[in-house]
């Protein structure tokens, strides 16, 4: 047993650890927020050539990683620095949906989203969806050579900066089928695609996406009709993990603001951190976050694993980081009093990405069903 | 024991219900329902239409325009008002200042203020807190020296709500810099226009703006503006405080809150079904319900003994934690609910623009929301500090 990173992945972790650091800064983040892009083109620009988007796909898929523990370390960094840049959406789902399914023609996209030009996004879930995987109402009909897609799809986050989205869409079967689900790559600019775009509390962009009989030729689909599904949950999968390390890499953030602040500001002519209320329950904080990491050692050591192994311990992370997050989140904000209530301190915004984490891809209540089902299966 | 209301509690009710059925906006209370802001203008509307009904002041003793309601009535009052999602009475000049002039201040100050907190004249804020002094208000430094008929204020408050629209601040000041902390602050009444007054808005995490900052620098403040006695606006504060805790438990507002909850579990689907019928998070919703109907009838019992007389002490702290653990809970299942159109910023529509929420139960800004109100257990005395009050009382020289 050894639970140490790998010289390369410490290596990584290193770098771009001390690139957020100088980097991406309180007001760079700040200013990155505000900006009508959501995001920074330079930063992205600067962390592909880190080479953070090529550590989480295989050599095979022209990167240098891919593995869980890949995936892990960069999003505990992402998380960490706050950063609001979409790798997740990009990467982790769009481009990686490409390199699983993907034709060689089609396989040319994951070299351009690795060298940082071509952003993706998933367009899966739907108005009616919430977080269910396999419910897909949206239609993709054959016209001869060509499909037709006609749908909704909800809060597909990073939509406008993406030239192409990765849409699943149903050819056959009923709406909760996991059979019959198709991939699409659509580019952006496609006639019928419209967006209705907004900023996310988190940070970031979304869009609700329709498809108004879009047209694209059957070459654009990935992989074979209607079996998508295996990919789509192993992908998601994949993200949870990354999502999960990010939420790590956030509370290892808020407690350490916490932790100093502590130190740092007296009431009553004493550092609160002496009155043993705090201590306590800084205490308790500190333990979680040791239960939180083991956590996302489990689901990104067994990312790889059979069916049933990994998704029961990635449907365990997400639900115990969708507890521990809450917890860190909200005692870290009642340990700063108000000056954690507001925008410019860093601590706000940290709190808004591990509480929001929650909310993509499956929220504490959906893995702990998942989970129970997955161990009675 | 009788767990029901008096007949006349009950007519009353009908009473209050009525009016709001014929006075109360539908546009207010409709912007109350999606949890956006309301302006200035919106405030002042609702204030004009309560204070014409002579409800503005349900607190205050009729001669000074009050409606002299006893604490069940108040209850009822503002039980009703959040389900009708009426907005708020604005509490800063009516249940704080208000109440600490009609028992400290001059004849003079009382003629001349409370006409003006009832027309709307004057929009009062609090200028308590101050940045090194927050749980422990008594250590605050903004000082105030007498020069002549004047005194020169020079400091800074913050977390001023809603000082944007003020014209008004009630300040504690120090007065006296040797005594003994609690022993050297007065109140006073500080004119906004004054030179000198800077107010700069803090925007808080969910976007918003409701708190500022408020810079004093040689500010000249004329002596008359003093309440009571100098160096004795410790008490002043102490007593307007116990007025600030009422309605500390937001009994009603918990359950216009947990009744948008169950509306958009309604509407939200989650494997085919209505999230409502999810029995794990219909568990959540009955968990928070059990406890707020417990906390709804402690809530009365503790009103019940303050409308007989008798001055509730540690129960408000009681009620201020317990209550805003169930507020911020009932914050969290709407969040949970909206599943992943909580993730959507929605200040647009926050701010009025016309630009559609994209969510499609009209959750609104429910995770906004949910980050706006961590304020609830950190404001009016944190919970810490509530639980030290209960502990101290309860516990004695323990502590």
């Amino acid at each position: 047993m050894n639970f140490d990173l790998t010289e390369e992945r410490q290596m990584l972790q290193d770098s771009l650890r001390r690139f957020l650091r100088d980097r991406y800064t309180t007001p760079v983040r700040n200013e990155i927020l505000e900006s009508d892009s959501g995001m920074s083109a330079k930063i992205w620009e600067e962390l592909a050539e880190l080479g953070v988007i090529g550590a989480l796909f295989t050599e095979e898929q022209g990167g240098f990683g891919g593995a869980g523990f890949d995936i892990a370390v960069v999003f505990e960094e992402l998380g960490r620095a706050g950063v609001v840049e979409p790798f997740l959406d990009t990467a982790v789902l769009g481009g990686g949906l490409i390199a699983a399914l993907g034709n060689d023609d089609q396989q040319a996209h994951v070299e351009e989203v690795i060298g940082g030009a071509l952003h993706l996004a998933f367009a899966h879930g739907e108005p009616a969806s919430r977080y269910d995987l396999n419910r897909v109402e949206t239609t993709a009909k054959a016209d001869g050579d060509s499909i037709v897609l006609n749908g909704r799809k909800a809060v597909v986050v990073n939509a406008e900066a993406a030239g192409m989205l990765v849409v699943s869409a149903r050819e056959s079967g009923d709406a909760y089928d996991t059979d019959g689900i198709s991939l699409f790559l659509v580019p952006a600019d496609a006639k019928g695609v419209s967006m209705q775009g907004y900023a996310l509390l988190a940070g970031g962009r979304a869009a609700e996406v329709t498809l108004d009989d879009v047209t694209v030729p059957a070459s654009a689909r990935l992989g074979d009709a209607g079996k998508a599904f295996d990919a789509i949950e192993e992908r998601v999968a994949a993200a949870n993990v990354a999502i999960c390390a990010e939420t790590l890499g956030a509370m290892e953030t808020a407690t350490h603001l916490t932790r100093e602040y502590l130190g740092t500001r007296k009431q009553f002519g004493r550092p609160i951190g002496s009155f043993q209320a705090l201590a306590h329950r800084m205490s308790d904080l500190l333990i979680e976050m040791e239960q939180a990491r083991s956590s996302v050692i489990l689901a990104a050591g067994h990312l790889a694993d059979d069916r049933k192994s990994r998704e029961s311990n990635v449907s365990a992370a997400k639900n115990l980081m969708g507890r521990t997050g809450r917890l860190v989140a909200e005692d870290s904000i009642q340990m700063h009093g108000g000056i954690a209530m507001t925008q410019e301190y860093e601590l706000a915004h940290i709190a808004k990405r591990i509480v929001m984490a929650d909310h993509r891809l499956g929220d504490t209540d959906h893995h702990l069903e998942r989970f129970i089902a997955l161990s009675a299966a | 024991m009788d767990l029901s209301y008096s007949d006349e509690e009950r007519a009353f009710r009908e009473e209050v219900r009525a009016f709001l059925d014929e006075k109360l906006p539908e546009a207010l209370a409709d912007k109350m329902r999606r949890g956006e802001e309301l302006t200035k203008d919106d405030h002042e509307q609702w204030h004009a239409i309560l204070n014409e009904q002579g409800w503005l002041a349900p607190n205050w003793p009729r001669e000074y325009g009050g409606a002299e309601w006893d604490a069940v009535q108040r209850h009822i009052f503002e039980e009703e008002m959040a389900a009708y999602n009426a907005p708020r009475i604005v509490p800063f000049g009516l249940s704080m200042l208000g109440p600490v002039l009609q028992k400290f201040g001059s004849k003079e100050q009382k003629d001349y203020w409370l006409p003006r907190i009832l027309s709307g004249e004057d929009w009062w804020c609090q200028g308590y807190s101050e940045p090194g002094a927050g749980s422990d208000l008594a250590s605050l430094k903004t000082e105030a020296v007498r020069d002549g008929d004047h005194y020169i204020v020079n400091g800074q408050k913050t977390w001023t709500t809603l000082g944007q629209h003020a014209n008004m601040i009630f300040c504690l000041v120090r007065t006296d810099k040797k005594a003994k902390q609690q022993e050297g602050i007065s109140f006073l009444l500080i004119d906004m226009d004054t030179p000198g007054i800077e107010v700069r808005p803090i925007v808080l995490l969910d976007g918003g703006v409701e708190v500022n900052e408020v810079w004093f620098s040689d500010v000249k403040v004329p002596v008359e503006n003093l309440v009571g006695e100098e160096n004795k606006g410790w008490t002043y504060a102490k007593y307007l405080l116990t007025h600030e805790r009422t309605n500390i438990a937001g009994v009603g507002f918990s359950q216009a809150g947990l009744a948008a909850v169950k509306r958009i579990a309604k509407a939200e689907m989650a494997g085919g079904k209505p999230l409502i019928e999810n029995p794990h998070f219909a568990a959540r919703v009955a968990q928070v319900e059990i406890d707020l109907m417990a906390m709804s009838t402690t809530n009365l019992r503790i009103v019940s003994k303050a409308a007989s007389g008798q001055a509730p002490g540690v129960e408000s702290s009681m009620l201020k934690v317990k209550g805003t653990i169930i507020r911020q809970e009932i914050n969290d299942l709407a969040r949970r609910a909206a599943g992943v159109y909580a993730m959507p910023f929605a200040s647009e529509a926050v701010e009025g623009a016309n630009v559609a929420l994209p969510d499609p139960h009209a959750a609104g800004p429910v995770a906004a929301q949910y980050f706006n109100n961590r304020k609830l257990s950190i404001f009016g005395g944190s919970n810490e500090i509530q639980r030290q009050i209960i502990a101290k009382t309860m516990l004695g020289g323990a502590q």
